[in-house]
């Protein structure tokens, strides 16, 4: 079965105001960033399902700019399904996320037209 | 399998570089076109002696098509594949399979760019992913940040492990009269300078030059006949493992890790054997990430072994010897340079910084973000 339009249907999801991400049932993979197939297995029967939200903090870097604007994180979160995406944390100051730190995906006005998903640490959320 | 067969089959008889640093008034193609000529000149060939073009430039994407109509000659081989930064050594395992299956004679391998005089600042080639763009990543430097930061995280690499990158690179650079970037350099000063992506500073980031530079490769029947040295390539191997950083499965394990185990095994040598190493340091934490993937030091154990000062002239094992893209120079993407610089140390071409009785190179090549990798292994003919 040939998909929708993956990407499309991703952010069709977030100014849904939903975070949903793809997972084959013939694998049990959890699949991102959004395909036509799966990575690996080759398999085509994604399907959009809505992780946890839950994930954990796997590299982390401060995007510096000229102040008084404020310090960007950029950040790469590995959902507690599996798959990692790059991301910004929020709600705590860009040079404060760590590796490891437990996060939870909130979704945000983007840059563009686009909405986006964000993480906040867990416990101050 | 390995494909020992390959080994020494095709030789590089050319080298040159051109516009290194500050080129103003020149296109990218004008400077690959120089570079190229003084190569085959190096080679003591005629540019009509030419019959493989392998070439990429930043701003044209049929660049081969271009530089074939440059030069007026009819290659009966044009390859403009990119890999990024890595390109060209994987130019140079292309067109040693041409010459060995007796499709061209002579390849040509050319690079030029004039971003520093032209845009003046890096000039990339990568299409933003809609996965990545919205979040605006200071890319490239903020991929390979994330790397770093996973390699401090696991391995307790340091800030100033790797500033001491930066440092055996202007001690090379400062014996290199061709060097854009001269003068002392501190680990202090490298640490004094701004942060870019966290922990990468201004002075872990590759510079923002002009040049150009070519090779010429020839079978190993005819590499003989030239005035220089022919330098065997005894292996050339690549690997690609994803485009965007978020999809490497282990930040800290690149894919050098397979084009490195594949050159070396298609060149019955180990990493014990070479005596000069280039590799494409656009920041850094490359340096220490491909040292360690290409085994010249255990997983997680780089940091330590670039503070050591075995990578600084006088180190067990010199690393970048033009002063590489830290401070020799950096026209976007840098990886022809580490084989015109193996090439002339082979030769004893290297002044000041030649090794002593160098027989064999490695030079490697990375494109995206960490995301292609090639390893080429070059020998003097006593090697093959």
């Amino acid at each position: 079965m040939t998909q929708a339009p993956p990407t499309a249907t991703y952010f069709k999801h977030l100014a849904e105001g939903r975070f949903m991400i793809q997972r084959s049932p013939s694998t049990g993979e959890w699949v991102f960033y959004p395909r036509m197939v799966a990575p690996v297995s080759g398999v085509a029967d994604l399907e959009w399902m809505e992780p946890s939200g839950l994930g954990t903090v796997y590299a982390a870097t401060v995007k510096r700019v000229k102040p008084p604007a404020p310090n960007i994180s950029i950040a790469i979160i590995e959902l507690d399904e599996g798959p990692r995406l790059m991301t910004h944390v929020q709600g705590i100051e860009a040079d404060q996320v760590r590796i490891g730190m437990r996060v939870r995906a909130r979704i945000v006005d983007g840059l563009d037209d686009n909405k986006i998903v964000i993480f906040e640490p867990e416990i101050a959320a | 399998m390995s494909a020992t067969h390959l080994r020494g089959k095709a030789a590089f008889v050319g080298a040159a570089t051109f516009g290194c640093g500050e080129a103003p008034g020149y296109t990218a193609m004008e400077l690959a076109a120089e570079a190229g000529r003084l190569a085959v000149e190096d080679a003591g060939l005629k540019l009509s002696d030419i019959d493989g073009l392998f070439i990429c430039l930043p701003n044209d994407f049929l660049s081969g098509l271009t530089i074939a109509e440059y030069y007026g000659i009819r290659p009966k081989m044009t390859n403009n594949s990119r890999t990024g930064g890595s390109a060209f050594l994987t130019h140079a395992e292309w067109a040693m399979l041409a010459l060995d299956a007796g499709l061209i004679d002579y390849a040509l391998i050319c690079y030029g760019s004039n971003q520093r005089s032209g845009a003046g600042k890096l000039v990339s080639a990568q299409a933003p992913s809609p996965f990545e763009f919205p979040y605006r990543p200071n890319n490239p430097v903020a991929s390979y940040a994330l790397a770093a930061s996973r390699h401090m995280h696991e391995f307790g690499t340091t800030s100033e492990q790797l500033a001491s990158v930066a440092v055996a690179a202007r001690q090379w650079a400062n014996l290199n009269p061709e060097a854009f970037k001269q003068g002392p350099l501190s680990i202090e000063d490298v640490l004094a300078t701004r942060l870019v992506a966290d922990p990468l500073h201004v002075a872990d980031c590759c510079l923002v030059t002009d040049g150009a530079a070519a090779v010429v490769l020839t079978r190993a029947d005819r590499a003989k006949d030239g005035p220089k040295t022919p330098i065997s390539l005894l292996g050339a191997a690549s690997a690609t493992w994803h485009t965007e950083i978020a999809q490497l499965a282990d930040l800290t394990v690149s894919a050098a890790k397979e084009s490195g185990e594949r050159a070396f095994a298609q060149a019955g040598l180990t990493p014990a054997d070479i005596d000069v190493v280039n590799l494409y340091d656009a920041f850094t934490i490359n340096t220490i990430l491909f040292l360690e993937d290409l085994s010249f030091c255990p997983k997680g154990e780089g940091g330590r072994f670039v503070a050591s000062g075995a990578i600084a002239p006088g180190g067990s094992l010199p690393v970048n010897t033009n002063g590489g893209g830290l401070s020799f120079c950096h026209p976007g993407m840098y990886g022809l340079f580490t084989l015109v610089e193996s090439i002339r140390q082979l030769r004893g071409e290297a002044g000041d910084r030649q090794i002593a009785a160098a027989k064999l190179a490695l030079a490697h090549g990375n494109g995206g973000t960490l995301s292609s990798q090639a390893t080429c292994i070059l020998g003097l003919p006593e090697t093959v």
